[in-house]
């Protein structure tokens, strides 16, 4: 009860003084809120909008974050499903911005291909020493 | 001899039951360091050394000129201030561009996410240091430039390439290093 109080304080403080303090940052993107009306662009879109991050929060997605650029990103990605581009090209245009940065979607690189070659090496090498293991075992026999 | 080869193997052995627990050790060692160093915020654009993205946009306030790219190939280096009368470190930074622009730099604007109401009562609290301000009240232009927050500064050479982003409020102690850009962007 007390948090609740407080919180409705903090509120109502907050509404009170927003105007005076800060202007307020609007949005005006206009898919940012909206779906588009084509149920399959907007499935396209929304697969592509959980693999890219929100530059602001940077441990959201854009589909999960509230952060007002990542509602531009957002508006982007349908404005630019709907206009026909493809998820690829709309990730790729973004990566040159912001680098790999801004994607979710593993990519193999000159820097990320160890951690894709490591399980492969790990399971080689069990094979190899499980092998070993095995034919000392029958050899003792 | 034989026996020779045992002692071998068990010392190999012994050695080698310490692998493991150092291998550990290695990764918790690696982990750590990756903890506790401070990640890096800020998202720069790999757009530098490319020619700004074509863009044009309206006006942010009636009566004055709206930004388009092709304004910033006139031959002499800008700047290009992201900003935003919400930003609170863009009342921090109004003075330092004042400054530049008293030193004759061209400052163009782009203002983000905006209301003309809120951007006209900003420029009149904190100085008005823009040639042109473009009005991006969708953030498209923003995410052109690989933009990722205000504010941010760019600087853009007589060809309209981008030089050098700055990201955050240019403060005082920037003022020499930002000159030195735009320097470099004349040649």
């Amino acid at each position: 009860m007390k948090h609740v109080l407080a919180m409705l304080l903090g509120l109502i403080a907050t509404t009170l003084a927003a105007p005076a303090v800060l202007a307020q940052e609007e949005q005006t993107a206009p898919y940012a809120y909206r779906q588009l009306d084509d149920p399959e662009q907007e499935a396209r879109a929304h697969d592509l909008m959980v693999t890219l991050r929100c530059l602001q929060c940077q441990g959201q997605s854009i589909a999960d974050s509230d952060a007002p650029i990542a509602g531009s990103m957002r508006s982007l990605v349908r404005e630019r499903i709907a206009a026909g581009e493809t998820p690829d090209q709309i990730r790729d245009w973004l990566m040159e911005r912001y680098g790999d940065y801004v994607s979710y979607e593993p990519r193999v690189t000159a820097l990320t291909w160890p951690l894709f070659a490591l399980p492969v090496v790990l399971i080689l090498l069990a094979v190899v020493l499980l092998r070993r293991r095995f034919r000392s075992g029958r050899a003792a026999a | 001899m034989s026996g020779t080869g045992q002692d071998k193997a068990a010392k190999t052995g012994r050695w080698m039951i310490w692998l493991p627990l150092v291998l550990f050790a290695a990764f918790v060692a690696l982990v750590m360091i990756g903890l506790f160093r401070p990640a890096p915020r800020e998202v720069a654009s790999t757009l530098i050394d490319k020619p700004m993205p074509e863009f044009d946009l309206p006006p942010g306030l009636p009566g004055r000129p709206g930004l388009a790219s092709a304004d910033l190939k006139g031959g002499e280096p800008h700047l290009v201030n992201i900003f935003a009368s919400w930003c609170l470190p863009c009342r921090v930074e109004a003075p330092q561009l004042e400054r530049l622009a008293a030193m004759g730099v061209p400052v163009e604007g782009i203002s983000v996410r905006d209301r003309t109401a809120d951007l006209q009562q900003f420029l009149a609290t904190y100085g008005d240091p823009f040639e042109r301000i473009g009005a991006d009240d969708d953030g498209q232009v923003q995410l052109a430039l690989g933009s990722s927050g205000v504010p941010e500064t760019y600087v853009i050479d007589g060809k309209g390439v981008i030089r050098y982003q700055h990201i955050g409020e240019i403060r005082a102690e920037d003022i020499p290093m930002i000159l030195e850009k735009l320097e470099e962007a004349r040649r």
